[in-house]
């Protein structure tokens, strides 16, 4: 099944209802949104907001995550600009 | 003269080995002295201050890296790993000293004109200090800051016609043996296979989608010079189903002497005459050889392809004809669950151009692994919880004996309902007429 027409919205506000608690998410956090879509076309769109510089990776080296740009501490804690 | 004391570090120059503090070294002075008038666009000092704080860290017992972060470069979700130093006003050419992962050529073959290449960016552009290759396989640039990532990225796709490798969540910068272009035990093209899925995977090598880590390695024959069966989640190993040719005179040669075991190797010492009962035969794990003193014969369908007959006598001995690959899944190196060899899902395939059925395997793989598997979880780490039939379910392969390790003694399979003629159910009525209470 195909993605909803508002994904990328539904995408932004789940991190932002999640704000309070956690900055970063796993990439199955957000398929966990579109149960019945295809993973892979919920990565199309996570990569889109990754490209409109909506969303961010955050990478350890090992695992990576995806968060909203300028959300937690990771930023300012890195002298990122 | 150097910024920092390094009483600790120095004692590490004065092993047997070649040290990588040594190495700091040489390229904190050829920096310090600048002899081509290089327009550094990091701190000069970086290696000096990444001693400084190498022995910081001895001394104290604790690391002064933070690890990780939000750096890359645009639209990429791998191959910069970023790291920060958090005593920047001790070291500050190291607080930023982000680490970039290349895509290194298949079978890593370089020309030197390329190599030097690569080191003049590094050297304008980074701390001039290179790991090769990373345990992965990829080049290693280790030590930037933010500002420059973008400016080797740039160079390294428009000049030098590479790109980042893997990293985090994606699936890892593949790996291959140097194959069929220069070893004749080679039994499918590794490079061109490495290369081609390489290309084809270029989103999944950097858009992070996976729960954790994915690596396929090819190996062009049982030897297994990147080691695939034990660190790569897909490995490919050549193999071949029909004999192993042997040339019977030049077993004889191997015997008389006038031929020298495993290509000359091993000659520093004297080992005595070749012993071809002792040195080969007997070593068969699987006792499939034979020598009558005049003839060697071996009973192929009990070889395991341990390859050391051929190693040891590589003219008298060669890979059989009809050549192709068996597929292992689920290897790692341990960080979570301890360290895991692959087990055997398809025992032979052709591997040809364009891979069609590699990537049939591939993908069924991954879309079991991205529904099912936990975040930080490998495929052999859900192989293990879920059970290997549940692999075969993903990808559609049958069930065969060469799967199960050890199938004389334990030939345990849980059956299900479709795979039994009738099922689970009886008619009780039917059997009772057979089976009388």
């Amino acid at each position: 099944m195909a993605l909803p027409s508002d994904a990328k919205k539904q995408i932004i506000e789940f991190c932002e209802s999640k704000a309070k608690s956690k900055s970063k998410f796993y990439f199955n956090d957000f398929t966990k949104i579109f149960p019945d879509a295809k993973a892979r076309e919920v990565k199309k769109v996570l990569t889109e907001l990754v490209n409109e510089e909506i969303m961010i990776f955050w990478s350890s080296g090992s695992t990576t995550m995806y968060g909203l740009k300028g959300a937690g501490k990771q930023t300012a804690a890195e002298h990122e600009a | 003269m150097a910024k920092h004391k390094t009483p600790m570090l120095d004692k590490l120059e004065s092993g047997p080995w070649p040290s990588f503090v040594s190495d700091i070294k040489q390229e904190a002075a050829a920096r310090a002295k600048n002899e081509k008038g290089i327009d550094y666009q990091i701190p000069a000092d970086c290696p000096d201050d990444l001693l400084g704080v190498l022995e910081l860290s001895y001394e104290e017992g604790e690391t002064h890296w933070k690890h990780g972060g939000i750096v890359g470069v645009f639209g990429y979700g791998g191959g910069v790993i970023g790291r920060y130093c958090d005593q920047p006003e001790k070291f500050p050419g190291v607080a930023h000293f982000h680490t970039m992962r290349i895509n290194q050529p298949s079978g890593k073959y370089y020309t030197t004109k390329y190599l030097r290449e690569l080191c003049a960016i590094w050297e304008l552009r980074g701390s001039g200090l290179t790991n090769m290759h990373g345990s992965t396989g990829d080049i290693v640039f280790l030590g930037t800051t933010t500002p420059q990532l973008e400016e080797v990225f740039y160079e390294l796709t428009h000049n030098l016609n590479t790109d980042l490798g893997g990293s985090g969540s994606n699936l890892r910068t593949p790996a291959c043996c140097l194959g069929q272009s220069r070893c004749e035990f080679a039994c499918y093209d590794t490079q061109t296979a490495c290369t081609t899925l390489t290309k084809d995977y270029q989103d999944e090598l950097h858009r992070p989608a996976f729960p954790y880590k994915f690596k396929f390695k090819f190996d062009g024959c049982p030897n297994g010079c990147v080691a695939s069966i034990a660190r790569s989640d897909f490995s490919v190993i050549g193999t071949w189903r029909d004999k192993i040719r042997i040339d019977h005179k030049a077993v004889a040669a191997y015997v008389g002497g006038e031929l020298a075991p495993n290509a000359g190797a091993y000659a520093g010492r004297d080992w005595g005459k070749f012993d071809i009962q002792k040195e080969v035969v007997d070593r068969c794990p699987s006792d499939c050889m034979s020598w009558d003193g005049k003839k060697l014969t071996i009973n192929d369908k009990e070889c395991v392809r341990c390859m050391h007959c051929l190693n040891v006598m590589p003219r008298a001995l060669r890979i059989g004809n009809d050549r192709g690959a068996s597929i292992l899944c689920g290897a790692k190196a341990p960080i979570l669950d301890g360290a895991q060899m692959a087990s055997l899902l398809i025992p032979f395939i052709k591997v040809q151009e364009p891979f069609d059925e590699l990537k049939e395997l591939i993908e069924g793989i991954w879309d079991w692994w991205m529904e099912e598997g936990k975040n930080r979880e490998r495929l052999g780490e859900l192989m293990k919880r879920q059970g290997f039939q549940r692999l075969l379910e993903a990808t559609g392969v049958k069930a065969d004996a060469r799967m199960v390790s050890e199938p004389r003694t334990n030939p345990y399979i849980f059956w299900k309902a479709e795979d039994v003629p009738g099922g689970w159910e009886r008619d009780i009525n039917e059997f009772r007429k057979r089976h009388l209470r």
